[in-house]
């Protein structure tokens, strides 16, 4: 009965990690958004990550280990914005936790941090660099904390760091991947058909279970069932793929993007023309973790997601 | 002597040689029975859509057989030479890289896959720039090719597959006609990696493909423009355009050698990988050599069949 401080537990992992970890341990929440329906035994605490009171937490708490999945996603907010919150919240977080004596500091990144290159290794492990943020400015705070908790890491070996980078995940997270996959015509890039990987929300939440355990640190990748090509995904979902020439889809995702409609920044097509996988052997060996789901059923439970039903509207 | 020869002219068993590489285009080649054989060779890797994890789709391999096939008997008339009994287990084919265009891997991948026994699928390790094109990005990974990248290949040999490599790169493909059949420098990463993994390495040269694209210009400069690695004056391209990339019916001979084997430290110096990737560069060399003397003289050595 360790006592864990959980950021971003309003998210769709975080309300699915309380559920799981209130069971054996005493679950603090803090996120500035409201959270309805929680289990009676977790507290709450209704706050921004970046503001100085959430100190107060740990001096009140005999804190444990902190689970930080508190990070923007939303690639519209405006850039001061979304590297504030990041940056500068995970910061705060990264002191705390070494101020206080917190024995565990797992943190959420994603393996899109490597970005989508067309000389990636087919792939990837965790000593792989980081260039998501070449050309893809809206990636640069998600880079950005990512090499923070990694020097976090390398500096404090008194605190058992986790960093994991899963690949797109899907369920009933409203997140790009689990969007993108349910719109009527999935748009692609003509003369391109990427190798995916996809992992449902339920692997990477018991990824997160295991890390817990003392004892286990480092970087470790997600990956899930093996990977397969876009389109076989698409074809299994039983829809059609809209495959257009990249020029025209660029174009077409500038003008979207300037008018507000998209929410997805343009450079973000190159997830749709090269690979971005990664090796998760290490996780497997280190954390033992065991995609349960194979790939068809990771897509029939994504078809079963009310988000999936509504045909992909962003919540 | 004189009379041989003219005998040699006159008698039909020549004529019927060169007649017959025009036969083995009627005769079945890819029978369903090899096809399986070949394409469930690697069955154990792929997912539940039959995909391996490279990309490859033996699916899509089966639909690309006929015109492998046509351009393995009836275009090129390929004939291999050394081709004997192959290990199941992890291979690595080092050739020469010559055409432009990277037809001699095809032609390489195809004398395994139906010659080699037990017949193998080869993947062939493609230069860097090609996952950024369309459509040949895409057709190449199904086929079974993988990005040239260290990490690939050494992946691959794990898995005890077959690879082959151009230790050449560039600079092997997009030379001039007037460099034909001269071995450029080779890299030392494939030897690295041979040692590292313990693969077995196959020389191989393959003589033909070099006349098929005569380069006669290498704009450099327009290359860099568009990104590619070189933008070849061929008597036909670009005046023919796209057509005229086309390869000359070329006969195509491929030699392969015996297996050779390497020990000692991957990460040592320099010196040392180089004295072991000389020993492969010769090895090539001397089968380039070989090849083009069997071969006869021009135009025979292209045509194929007639020797004078």
């Amino acid at each position: 009965m360790s006592c864990i401080v959980l950021t971003g537990i309003a998210g769709t992992i975080g309300r699915l990690l309380a559920r799981q970890l209130h069971l054996d341990h005493e679950v603090i929440g803090l996120d500035r958004r409201d959270l309805p329906d929680r289990p009676k035994d977790v507290k709450v605490y209704k706050l921004d990550i970046r503001r100085k009171r959430c100190e107060n937490l740990f001096r009140r708490h005999k804190v444990d280990a902190v689970i930080h999945l508190n990070i923007m996603h939303d690639f519209r907010k405006p850039q001061a914005e979304l590297h504030g919150f990041n940056v500068l919240g995970t910061q705060r977080l990264l002191e705390y936790a070494a101020n206080h004596g917190v024995r565990k500091f797992i943190f959420l990144s994603t393996a899109n941090v490597y970005g989508a290159r067309p000389d990636n290794p087919q792939y990837l492990t965790e000593e792989a660099l980081l260039l998501a943020g070449e050309g893809f400015s809206e990636m640069r705070s998600l880079v950005s904390v990512d090499m923070l908790v990694t020097s976090f890491f390398w500096k404090n070996p008194e605190v058992e760091t986790v960093i994991l980078r899963p690949a797109h995940i899907l369920g009933t997270a409203a997140n790009g991947p689990s969007a993108y996959l349910s719109l009527a015509h999935v748009p692609t890039v003509l003369g391109f058909d990427p190798m995916i990987q996809v992992l449902h929300e339920s692997e990477l939440v018991r990824a997160m279970v295991a890390a817990v355990e003392p004892g286990r640190r480092g970087i470790y990748n997600l990956a899930g069932p093996p990977a397969a090509p876009l389109s076989a995904l698409v074809k299994y979902l039983g829809k059609r793929t809209l495959p257009m020439p990249y020029a025209m889809l660029r174009a077409l995702a500038q003008r979207a993007w300037q008018m507000g409609v998209a929410q997805v920044p343009p450079p973000e097509l190159d997830f749709l023309r090269f690979p971005c996988l990664v090796d998760d052997s290490r996780a497997r060996r280190e954390l033992g973790f065991q995609p349960k789901l194979t790939l068809p059923q990771t897509l029939d439970q994504l078809k079963r997601s009310p988000a999936y039903r509504q045909g992909g509207r962003r919540s | 002597m004189n009379d041989n020869q003219f005998d040699d002219i006159s008698s039909s068993p020549h004529l019927d040689e060169y007649l017959s590489q025009f036969e083995d285009w009627f005769r079945d080649w890819g029978d369903k029975e090899w096809e399986n054989r070949v394409l469930s060779s690697g069955a154990a890797r792929l997912n539940e859509f039959g995909y391996d994890p490279f990309g490859m789709s033996p699916a899509f391999i089966r639909k690309v057989i006929p015109f492998v096939r046509f351009l393995y008997r009836a275009y090129f008339r390929v004939t291999t030479h050394g081709l004997h009994e192959l290990p199941t287990t992890r291979l690595m084919f080092v050739s020469n890289h010559s055409g432009q265009i990277p037809l001699d891997g095809a032609l390489i991948a195809a004398a395994v896959a139906v010659e080699g026994r037990p017949p193998r699928i080869l993947r062939s390790m493609v230069e860097r720039w090609v996952p950024s094109l369309p459509f040949v990005s895409l057709f190449m990974t199904r086929c079974g090719q993988v990005l040239g990248d260290p990490d690939n290949s050494r992946r691959l040999l794990e898995n005890d597959e077959a690879i082959l490599v151009f230790p050449e790169g560039v600079r092997g493909i997009s030379k001039l006609y007037k460099d034909r059949y001269k071995l450029q420098e080779f890299g030392t990463g494939f030897m690295r990696l041979a040692v590292e993994t313990r693969t077995p390495i196959v020389p191989v040269a393959v003589i033909g493909a070099e006349e098929a694209v005569p380069a006669l210009y290498n704009f450099r400069w327009l290359a860099r423009l568009l990104g590619a690695p070189s933008f070849p004056i061929t008597p036909t391209f670009p005046w023919l355009l796209g057509l005229g990339l086309l390869p000359y019916p070329v006969k195509v001979h491929i030699w392969f050698g015996e297996p050779m084997h390497f020990t000692g430290d991957p990460d040592d110096e320099d010196e040392v990988i180089d004295l072991n990737v000389e020993k492969v560069r010769s090895k090539v060399a001397q089968l380039i050599a070989r090849g083009l003397e069997e071969r006869g003289p021009f135009p025979f050595s292209i045509l194929g069949g007639i020797r004078p």
